[in-house]
């Protein structure tokens, strides 16, 4: 049997400052070693001062994954030397003599089957370790501090992940929770960094490092599972042991580091006080909770009848659901996420692109309320998104100078059928023997008018056309 | 001109232009320069821009600008206190080239009062010792005999203001580190209620029981310091808002009708006779004062000294960590150094005095060892601040003397680590159960030793402590120091 366990770090990239000092929590894109101050590079005699707003974070995601709350946390220091870490310690928590860290016992169900939440505890990031070439071969290491000191939770689940898919599978419901609940954005580069633990038989426990990205888990864990099974068939005995996942090669590799080994001396952190954690705190953190994405999907398919299909595309998108909310009304709101999962989302969808979208929510909502009005066809509505996302021009300046409206007036869609039956002889007569090829003479209609005409009046026309 | 005026003194004449700030400081850094040859209280000195500042308040008093409460009150600041700017060792080559970007939230204070650092004084090496022989730039002398040792750690603060060579010191008491220079030096060393003053910018040994405190040669110029550099401090979550206003006021309030408790464990086997003979007088000066002394027990203290050495070794492990010669340090080429390989090379350079808390520390928070040793501690600490809390439900005041023994020579014990440790026996409760202590010079022994005082009081309740420190000071009149 196959047991792989994970522990995530996700960085709370939505706080304004580090968790010990008032440096920016956005280090990214700052030139090397401006982010920093004598608390974040642990310069002598300087002291923490706790970032109160990332308990609350941790708590939130704490709650989100079903944890315990303890009623009061306190931090430890890890003691271990190591270039990015510039007191050579670092301020984490750790559960052990009656403390626990900020959640604990949690769970959540992914696909029908229950991932326990070990542990989430709040602790400092390090700095970044910048080579000069590759790491194994380079001279000169360089530390960069902007990162230090940057918060992040700790996930740690329990070993009942069975399969590299379902690890996908949490980690995908794991980001877009994070995301939602307004804590982290983990498509931001290292803002979500996963190591596995896994055993198959009984075999001894292998940790996976390393892995850059989230992604690249479930091939690393694949990998892993065809080595130890390979190892297990020839009786060879798998170590215990950490390996690092080398991206280049698509393989793990044996660390040489003893890191297992390590004692990391855990000595509790006298310059933060406890932190009291109560109860109405948590009842008000309960409140502040954001709708999870399982009842945003289902309060989509029930109050405005969108596909399940759509409401779950929609629902797990943080960007695109705040925009349907700000976009629909109950009569438009099909249409709203229509246009949104089928046109907008393919056209915008990594971050950068979302960032520089020029389209608002009022965009979208004219757009849906013109197609339902009738005002402007399905197919000219895509020209006229591709006109806002190109000139962010709203509906009603694009339907002016593109000729845009919708043709619904019969007598002039007639005209332009009996243009197209004059020149398509042939297709006519074969509509008449069979009408599943009565699209293309629609299609016909429809390039003459440039898309405008009312497809439902031009196919009643032409069916009538037919049959006399 | 007298340098050896009071603080409350030095404000008095400056205001009155009986004195310029000018020339006050240019005696002072010529006394300096005169007798650090046979003292070595200070590690750097501050002289050119506590120059310019002397000029610029003379200046400013002259046109009637609004001047800080310290009027230039000249000030050295221990080794292990970052002043931006300058040099800031912890006497430890470990920080040899280390210069201060920023000043501990206490400097601040006390520059935005027109304060004046002279420069930065002496100490054992991160203010593990309580001699001062373990510098890495050697030993600070004792003004009353330059054989003996000043105390420690805070040795350099106690010889600069026992020797005039300053009014006020700030020093950082650990286990006992302002008041045993304080006592050996014959003069006033306070050590504040865990939290009540900043420690942003003390260089990290012990966190969990370390302040910083000041030195002078009066207890009313330490009322006056803790006016200045008390209370809460953002940058320092174990501060607290439990300031009393007004230190300094009222300080004449007398003991009469206080009760005192005379510390068992504290004031009798073990004793140097002198010292026993010292505290037995201080008793009869508080009790003809209309104080009410009794005997108070305090059975944990017999485990304090194990209790303190292990948390105070296993927090020092921890903090001194981060002294890996990578961003500062001392002159040394990591080139060819892989880098476990260079930690370990380079944090050889430590003391031995350092070296051996640091194994020890590193020792009692290993795997396995944790709950036996560490937890322990705490458990003792607890027991300590128990029975603590009990004491001041029947008195005011605890009193004892501050040291067992008198000063010693210089060498006499630097190789007995464990006779040493047991010196700090009556500073180190204070340190473990967070309470304030002060100590107050009382007596000179028959070879010309001084001989403190310590007494002790609740939490926060710095202004009874220092009212009876006050009237103990009163009570006696001491010898000048011959230097």
């Amino acid at each position: 049997m196959t047991k792989i366990g994970l522990e995530i770090h996700c960085q709370l990239t939505k706080l304004e400052s580090k968790l010990f000092c008032n440096c920016k929590a956005d280090y990214r894109n700052l030139p090397t070693n401006q982010n920093i101050c004598p608390v974040c590079v642990g310069l002598p005699g300087s002291l923490p001062m706790l970032n109160k707003k990332a308990v609350e974070k941790a708590a939130l995601i704490s709650l989100a994954l079903g944890c315990k709350i303890p009623s009061k946390i306190g931090f430890f220091r890890k003691n271990y030397f190591y270039p990015d870490l510039p007191k050579n310690f670092q301020i984490t928590q750790y559960n052990a003599y009656g403390d626990t860290s900020i959640g604990y016992d949690g769970k959540i169900e992914i696909e029908g089957k229950e991932i326990r939440i070990r542990r989430i505890q709040l602790e400092e990031d390090p700095g970044r370790l910048v080579y000069e070439g590759s790491s194994q071969q380079t001279m000169i290491t360089l530390v960069d501090y902007n990162r230090a000191g940057t918060p992040l939770v700790e996930i740690v689940t329990e070993p009942d992940f069975e399969t590299p898919k379902q690890v996908r599978v949490f980690l995908n419901v794991l980001a877009d929770l994070v995301e939602n609940i307004g804590v982290s954005d983990p498509y931001l580069e290292g803002a979500l960094r996963v190591d596995g633990n896994i055993s198959i038989g009984d075999g001894n426990r292998v940790e996976i490092k390393n892995v850059g990205s989230f992604r690249d888990i479930e091939k690393a864990l694949h990998f892993e599972i065809t080595r130890q099974q390979s190892l297990l068939d020839r009786n060879i005995s798998i170590h215990a042991e950490t390996r690092h996942w080398d991206d280049a090669r698509k393989i793990t590799v044996s660390s040489r580091s003893k890191e297992e080994e390590q004692d990391y001396r855990y000595l509790p952190e006298a310059d933060i006080p406890i932190v009291l954690i109560e109860n109405n705190t948590v009842t008000s953190l309960s409140k502040q909770m954001p709708e999870s994405i399982v009842a945003k999907k289902e309060r989509y398919v029930k109050k405005y009848g969108i596909p399940l299909q759509v409401a779950n595309v929609l629902s797990s998108d943080k960007f695109y659901s705040d925009m349907f909310e700000k976009a629909h009304t109950q009569n438009n709101a099909k249409e709203v996420a229509n246009i949104i999962t089928t046109d907008l989302m393919g056209f915008a969808d990594t971050r950068e692109k979302k960032l520089e979208l020029k389209v608002t929510p009022k965009h979208i909502s004219d757009l849906a309320d013109a197609i339902i009005n009738n005002k402007l066809t399905r197919n000219s509505g895509k020209t006229a998104l591709q006109e806002m996302i190109k000139t962010g021009k709203y509906l009603k300046e694009i339907m002016s100078t593109l000729d845009l409206g919708q043709v619904n007036d019969a007598s002039s869609i007639e005209q332009v059928i009996l243009e197209v039956f004059s020149e398509e002889e042939k297709a006519v007569s074969e509509a008449k023997q069979n009408p599943d090829t009565i699209n293309y003479l629609v299609g016909k209609v429809m390039r003459k008018t440039k898309g405008k005409a009312d497809p439902t009046i031009t196919l009643e026309i032409i069916r009538r056309k037919l049959l006399s | 001109m007298n340098l050896g005026i009071s603080a409350t003194e030095f404000i008095a004449q400056v205001k009155a232009g009986m004195i310029s700030v000018e020339e006050f400081l240019a005696q002072t850094f010529e006394r300096i320069k005169k007798i650090e040859p046979q003292i070595h209280a200070f590690i750097t000195l501050n002289e050119n821009v506590a120059m310019v500042q002397a000029k610029d308040i003379d200046k400013k008093i002259k046109a009637k600008e609004k001047v800080g409460a310290f009027f230039g009150m000249p000030i050295s600041v221990k080794d292990n206190i970052c002043v931006e700017g300058l040099r800031t060792t912890c006497a430890s080559k470990m920080l040899d080239n280390f210069v201060s970007p920023y000043d501990a939230t206490v400097i601040t204070k006390l520059k935005s009062e027109d304060s004046i650092i002279v420069g930065k004084v002496n100490l054992d090496e991160f203010a593990m010792g309580s001699t001062t022989e373990f510098s890495y730039f050697g030993p600070t002398r004792n003004p009353w005999n330059t054989e003996y040792v000043p105390g420690g750690s805070s040795g350099g603060s106690g010889a600069s203001v026992s020797s005039m060579e300053c009014i006020i010191s700030l020093g950082s008491d650990t286990g006992g580190s302002v008041r045993s220079p304080a006592s050996f030096c014959s003069v006033v060393g306070l050590k504040p209620t865990y939290g009540l003053v900043s420690r942003y910018g003390l260089i990290s040994y012990s966190n969990s029981i370390e302040q910083i405190g000041p030195i002078a040669r009066r207890v009313e110029d330490i009322a006056l310091v803790l006016d200045i550099i008390s209370g809460e401090d953002p940058r320092d979550n174990t501060t607290v808002s439990n300031k009393t206003v007004g230190y300094a006021k009222d300080l004449n309030a007398g003991v009469s009708g206080k009760k005192i408790g005379i510390i068992k464990q504290m004031t009798g086997e073990g004793l140097d006779k002198e010292v026993s003979s010292a505290t037995n007088k201080a008793i009869s000066k508080l009790q003809s004062l209309g104080a009410q002394c009794i005997e108070i027990s305090l059975d944990a203290v017999e485990h304090s000294v194990e209790a303190y050495y292990t948390i105070a070794s296993a927090e020092a492990s921890s903090n001194l960590a981060r002294y890996d010669n990578i961003r500062y340090g001392f002159d040394y080429s990591n080139e060819g150094f892989e880098f476990k390989a260079y930690i370990s090379k380079v944090r050889s350079n430590f003391g031995p005095e350092v070296t051996r808390r640091m194994l020890l520390g590193a020792f009692v928070l290993s795997a396995g060892y944790y709950g036996k040793y560490y937890l322990k501690a705490q458990k003792v600490r607890t027991m300590i601040k128990s029975q603590i809390d009990d004491a001041f439900k029947k008195v005011d005041l605890l009193l004892c003397p501050t040291m067992p023994i008198l000063p010693f020579k210089i060498g006499e014990k630097v190789d007995d680590p464990l006779k040493l440790y047991l010196s700090d026996i009556n500073t180190i409760t204070a340190n473990l159960s967070g309470i304030p202590a002060i100590s107050v010079p009382f007596e000179i022994s028959n070879s010309g030793l001084p001989i403190g005082i310590q007494l002790l009081a609740n939490s926060f309740e710095e202004k009874k402590l220092l009212q009876g420190a006050y009237a103990l000071q009163e009570s006696t009149k001491l010898q000048e120091v011959p230097i």
